[in-house]
């Protein structure tokens, strides 16, 4: 089943990659091995990277040989065992406003290079996904938890992947040709992950909804976002939650005063009991939410 | 001291070192695109050799001092003029009390860095003082000079030697056409052989849609790719991948049209293939590319990047002998 890939990115990177699909417990094995890594402070690491189905070190050669560093990924590798597929992690919850009249127009201003320009991203995700109407497809975007399997692109932005089985999995291309304008906090789906846009700028992913609430600040005044300019980390756990335009304004009002608490609990996922009931197992990791 | 920008220049940004630790969360390097040139800018006035600068992309800025200065321009020939009078590069300048400095279009290269004794005075964000732009985090206010702007440098660590200058051998080479050396890897496996060996054969033109994120190259043949069944969340195009992370040097190609090679602002990752990675060694010459430049890749191995990767060290070694004191 191992197909890991090994090979360099120049003479500074190095460059793994676990499956060339999409699959949980690849990303899963990225984040463990990754975290490992971490902890054995190598002399000559600078950076760590996991992603969806990979990942990267970036490393000094003049201080740590490449042969060298292959071996301990190996190891590392070679060693995480079953008891390991565990993660200690938190899960978050983001209020999402589905439908919201800011992406809604910035889609039709770029419906030219959308693959359906008679319908909105929503009505064409929807559609192709199988779902009956946007409400049902919104349902299905909320429903389930998701992990962020990669943070980056630009600042903090996370990529989620859904905790479901593969075949009720949301699939959608990207656009035709990327858009020049995204708004801050666009919640995006492209291929099979969703994302939040932590800045405004280009952007080809579908567009669903806003969030109120920042998940970037480089200034960092935003109150969750005092400690460290970014939110998001890779492992985390996303549940969407849909609210209305009252809901929405309220809440932003609230970040505007810095009096608004992100919703998030401690955690531990499980990648064995996810993986003998990925039906009924994301619900169990959803009541660590509303246990506090 | 107060240095007030007059005229911003095409994208004049406050730059050092750059900043590690962050690529897992999207915040890339940044830094000064030609290290050799921005350390011997410092280098030349006894600052600090990672001080922050300006670097000036293809025209300069105009800039007013409030109080004397001792100032170095490095790297792309931007003619340097106090007052309107001509200055040489690569050398000690004073500018007084109420003078203006200027640097003009960049008659070669792509990038000029300013140091000013003491270096430039802007907080310290994740440890460097380099503008992010895209993530609008560090230098000053998070983006590129506006007119109107107000810098300020700190206090001269040494006393500066007008007139100094950096010898020619250890000046940045530049060139209108370039060969790059690139190691392959990453997804190459996905490009038929072929087309592998006309991409390293082909030459390439620097488009102007080319900044510290990334440049973009046309002029050469399309790849052909592999044929293969799509897998599972990578996208349906031949160049799509399942989203993963981008070395900095990488040089990915979007549905196999036009290259393009991710420097120090990269985005630190997408779902194109990348055929393989520019070296270490030749990442300072590439920040001096200008729209219109163009270069070769030439495929070298691990051994042969190792080796530049010493020589360019050697660059520096001997930059840092000819003007510490």
């Amino acid at each position: 089943m191992t197909s890991t890939r090994y090979t360099l990115g120049g003479d500074e990177h190095l460059f793994v990659e676990l499956s060339e699909s999409m699959r949980l417990d690849a990303f899963f094995r990225s984040i463990l091995i990754t975290q490992e890594l971490a902890a054995r402070e190598l002399d000559g690491v600078t950076e760590i990277c996991p992603a969806n189905a990979s990942f990267q070190v970036r490393f000094d050669p003049d201080r740590l040989k490449v042969d060298h560093l292959k071996e301990v990924v190996q190891e590392i590798e070679a060693n995480l065992g079953e008891h390991a597929a565990r993660l200690d992690t938190r899960i978050v919850e983001i209020p999402v406003l589905y439908n919201d009249p800011w992406t809604h127009e910035t889609l039709m201003r770029f419906r030219e290079r959308h693959q359906d320009p008679s319908s909105t991203d929503l009505e064409y995700a929807a559609r192709i996904n199988g779902y009956p109407d946007i409400e049902a497809f919104i349902a299905a975007h909320s429903g389930t938890p998701w992990f962020v399997s990669m943070v980056g692109f630009v600042a903090g932005l996370p990529f989620m992947y859904q905790m479901v089985e593969q075949d009720k999995q949301i699939q959608v291309p990207k656009y035709l040709k990327p858009r020049t304008e995204t708004p801050k906090q666009t919640v995006g789906y492209g291929g099979c992950f969703s994302c939040i846009y932590s800045v405004r700028g280009a952007g080809g992913y579908q567009m669903f909804g806003i969030t109120p609430v920042p998940i970037y600040d480089p200034e960092q005044k935003v109150d969750h976002l005092s400690e460290f300019m970014i939110f998001f980390r890779p492992g985390d756990i996303v549940k969407f939650r849909p609210i209305d335009r009252e809901e929405y304004d309220a809440i932003l009002a609230e970040v505007e005063r810095n009096e608004y608490t992100l919703r998030s609990a401690p955690v531990e996922f499980s990648l064995p009991e996810f993986e003998a009931d990925p039906a009924g197992y994301p619900t169990k990791i959803l009541e660590a939410l509303h246990g506090n | 001291m107060a240095i007030e920008v007059k005229k911003p220049g095409l994208a004049t940004s406050v730059q050092d070192q750059g900043r590690t630790g962050n690529y897992h969360l999207g915040i890339p390097p940044a830094g000064a695109m030609d290290q050799l040139s921005f350390r011997a800018a410092n280098l030349l006035l006894g600052n600090e050799e990672t001080a922050a600068v300006l670097e000036c992309a293809i025209m300069g800025p105009e800039l007013v001092f409030t109080e004397p200065a001792f100032v170095a321009v490095t790297g792309a020939r931007m003619q340097p003029k106090i007052d309107g009078e001509e200055q040489p590069m690569d050398t000690v300048l004073e500018v007084d009390a109420g003078q203006t400095l200027a640097l003009g279009f960049a008659a070669a290269g792509a990038r000029a860095y300013l140091a000013v004794s003491g270096g430039l005075d802007v907080p310290e964000a994740l440890g460097s003082r380099s503008t992010y732009a895209l993530g609008s985090l560090g230098g000053l206010k998070g983006r590129p000079l506006q007119a109107g702007d107000v810098l300020e440098a700190g206090s001269p660590t040494g006393a500066a030697d007008v007139g100094r200058t950096l010898p020619e051998q250890h000046r940045v080479q530049l060139a209108k056409e370039y060969e790059v050396r690139m190691l392959p890897g990453l997804y190459d496996h996905r490009v038929a052989s072929d087309s592998m060996k006309q991409f390293l054969s082909d030459t390439w033109q620097v488009s102007s849609e080319s900044d510290r994120i990334g440049y973009r190259l046309k002029g050469g043949s399309p790849l052909e790719f592999v044929p293969r069944t799509p897998p599972f969340g990578a996208g349906d195009d031949p160049s799509n991948i399942v989203d993963a992370c981008y070395p900095i040097g990488s040089i990915q190609v979007p549905s196999g049209q036009e290259p393009i090679v991710l420097h120090r602002d990269a985005v630190s990752g997408g779902g194109y293939m990348m055929v393989g990675t520019v070296i270490s060694a030749d990442m300072d010459t590439f920040g001096q590319m200008a729209p219109n430049a163009r270069l070769r890749f030439v495929e070298v191995t691990l051994e042969q990047a190792l080796e530049a990767r010493a020589e360019r060290e050697r660059r520096l070694a001997g930059i840092r002998e000819a003007l510490l004191a």
